[in-house]
């Protein structure tokens, strides 16, 4: 099965260099332009010789854009914020709600369970906006409109299902056998939960978390029709960055590199819990 | 206390504790069921109603027109010609790429590894923000796309918004995002097949494009079907990168399911026709749905026996 022949390896050389020209062509281009002012983006033809500057990132920290019509006071830091706590707490909530549903669900086999945790599954499914849209009318109902309470509420229904079908397949592998026999050394039901589950299942619960967390950060949607500029996250901020007129583009740029920069480090941080729990989220459980 | 009257007492303490443990802990996952539960009939009872936000007056029920009505409206058929469009050819080129890249990156070594770590990168860039870079790569002032268009011979190619080239546009975008998720899983697939098959195939001296065809396609046929629907079901609900890149436009070129669904609701408040809408595509991903969690269970029962 060696491949030893010359041009295979070539070709496999070549298309190597073209899938990783495709897919990383753009963040490299991205993070290029943002170092640059408008000058050097606008030359033609484009060119990758420039003096980098830092006034971009400068302007998104303090908050002043300068357009071509003045200085534009958009607060993206704020947008930054939003996306961070939206998220962690978000996760969070989600872990200490989820993870004690996840055991149940493996463990205490109960009537309804599986009705339950179908029920979540195929509405993983669904289109959010049939959720959201009739929720816009509720949450304005119900005084939660572009809070971040009402919106960490919303977070819910895209992070508890993650967590709860992930952390309960692993819940699911650990042997009853070993927590059996804890029990019967005299342990209650909770310290079994805490000393043998947990830490049995951690990998699955960190692989859930990082997974619910770069799902929540990305989310657009549900800002988008839930909150207003001062609760937006930065996938939701930075659109109306590009629409706002006269905005540098550099600008722009370093807008975006700063909104994808936090997953990226968590990615290559925890790449091993990642792809384990993309490819169980998806195919195991 | 000693440790006999514990146990002695033990067994019915824990009977009742044990009937509602279960019922407290899943109240969580409950009371989201509830969450999501509730709009959904909220939805599908606005689906069935006159109902515009701008003439609170004219609200009644209608019951099926809002349906019927699809049947003659051509902005429906549209609509729908367009999200198929979207998720048969996203997800058809993103099975091939994926697939190729997979078999690229098959053998366990550090420069692969490395390799399929760097491919997670577009999977975790938000799609909204995905659409935003490209957007700026094709921006027709200073974007290298445009530049690299021009030098191949297309002056003033537009990308996304010219009506001719904004489909493909967006697809491009959606393959960005998405082909490592399939990548990622395949490769996860290939490398958990069985060996032995490979190894009495390769003493056989078997060409190796038969044992592609043979072997190695048909033992991935489970993960292949698992990516394509899980993929199929999420393209045809995409909003993200088409909102982001041109809100619908140009004209209705892009406006998929749930695009004409926030249009038609934030825009002309059309809650009816939004919600009707909304509820036909979840019918079809409902349907999709099922095949593919059944058939993700089984999987998921298989690669435990495996274990």
């Amino acid at each position: 099965m060696e491949s030893v022949n010359p041009i295979e390896r070539a070709l496999r050389g070549i298309a190597i260099t073209l899938v990783i020209l495709f897919f990383m062509f753009p963040i490299f281009w991205i993070i290029l332009m943002s170092f640059q002012t408008n000058e050097t983006i606008l030359r033609m033809p484009p060119s990758m010789v420039f003096t980098p500057t830092l006034e971009n990132y400068m302007a998104l920290i303090t908050g002043k854009l300068e357009t071509s019509a003045g200085i534009l006071e958009i607060a993206f830091m704020k947008n930054l914020f939003n996306s961070f706590f939206l998220s962690t707490a978000s996760v969070a909530i989600g872990l200490v709600l989820g993870v004690p549903a996840a055991y149940a669900f493996a463990r205490l086999k109960f009537k309804g369970s599986e009705d339950i945790a179908f029920t979540l599954l195929s509405f993983r499914f669904a289109p959010p906006l049939l959720v959201l849209l009739p929720l816009t009318i509720y949450f304005q109902q119900l005084g939660l409109a572009n809070t971040y309470g009402g919106l960490i509420w919303v977070y819910q229904l895209i992070v508890l299902p993650l967590i709860l079908w992930i952390v309960r397949g692993y819940f699911e592998d650990i042997p009853a056998d070993v927590e059996y026999a804890y029990r019967i050394a005299g342990h209650s039901w909770g310290a079994t939960f805490r000393k043998i589950a947990l830490p049995l299942a951690g990998p699955g619960i960190a692989a859930a978390a990082l997974l619910a967390f770069i799902f929540a950060w990305n989310n657009f949607v549900f800002a988008l029709v839930l909150a207003s500029a001062d609760k937006q996250p930065v996938t939701v901020g930075a659109l109306a960055f590009v629409t706002a007129s006269g905005i540098q583009y550099g600008q722009i740029a370093a807008g975006i590199v700063l909104s994808i920069a936090p997953t990226f480090a968590l990615a290559l941080y925890a790449q091993r819990y990642l792809v384990e729990g993309l490819s169980l989220g998806a195919v195991k459980g | 206390m000693s440790d006999a009257t514990i146990s002695a007492q033990r067994p019915r303490r824990f009977k009742v504790s044990r009937r509602m443990l279960p019922y407290l802990l899943s109240l969580p996952a409950l009371l989201t069921c509830i969450g999501i539960l509730v709009p959904f009939v909220t939805a599908i009872w606005y689906s069935l109603q006159r109902y515009r936000m701008s003439q609170p007056w004219n609200r009644g029920f209608n019951w099926g027109e809002n349906y019927l009505n699809f049947m003659t409206d051509s902005a429906f058929w549209n609509t729908l010609k367009v999200s198929m469009t979207y998720a048969f050819s996203t997800v058809a080129l993103e099975l091939l790429l994926g697939l190729g890249i997979a078999l690229l990156l098959q053998r366990r070594n550090r420069f692969n590894n490395f390799v399929s770590i760097m491919l997670l990168m577009p999977l975790m860039t938000a799609p909204a923000l995905a659409s935003l870079m490209w957007k700026l790569m094709t921006n027709p002032g200073f974007g290298i796309l445009s530049y690299y268009a021009s030098l191949i011979g297309l002056e003033d190619f537009r990308w996304a918004s010219d009506p001719k080239t904004a489909m493909m546009t967006v697809v491009i975008v959606d393959i960005w995002v998405y082909t490592p998720f399939i990548m990622i899983l395949l490769l996860a697939g290939l490398r958990s097949l069985p060996k032995q098959p490979f190894e009495a195939a390769a003493l056989d001296g078997v060409p190796r494009l038969f044992v592609f065809w043979r072997i190695t396609l048909p033992m991935l046929t489970p993960f292949l079907l698992t990516a394509t629907l899980f993929r199929v079901i999420e393209s045809i609900q995409q909003f993200d990168i088409i909102y982001a890149m041109t809100q619908g436009g140009p004209g209705d070129k892009l406006t998929v399911f749930q695009v004409e669904a926030y249009l038609n609701f934030f825009q002309s408040t059309n809650v009816g026709r939004s919600s009707a809408l909304l509820m036909i595509l979840w019918a079809i991903t409902y349907f999709l749905s099922n095949i593919f969690i059944k058939n993700w269970l089984r999987l998921r029962e298989k690669q435990r026996g495996d274990a």
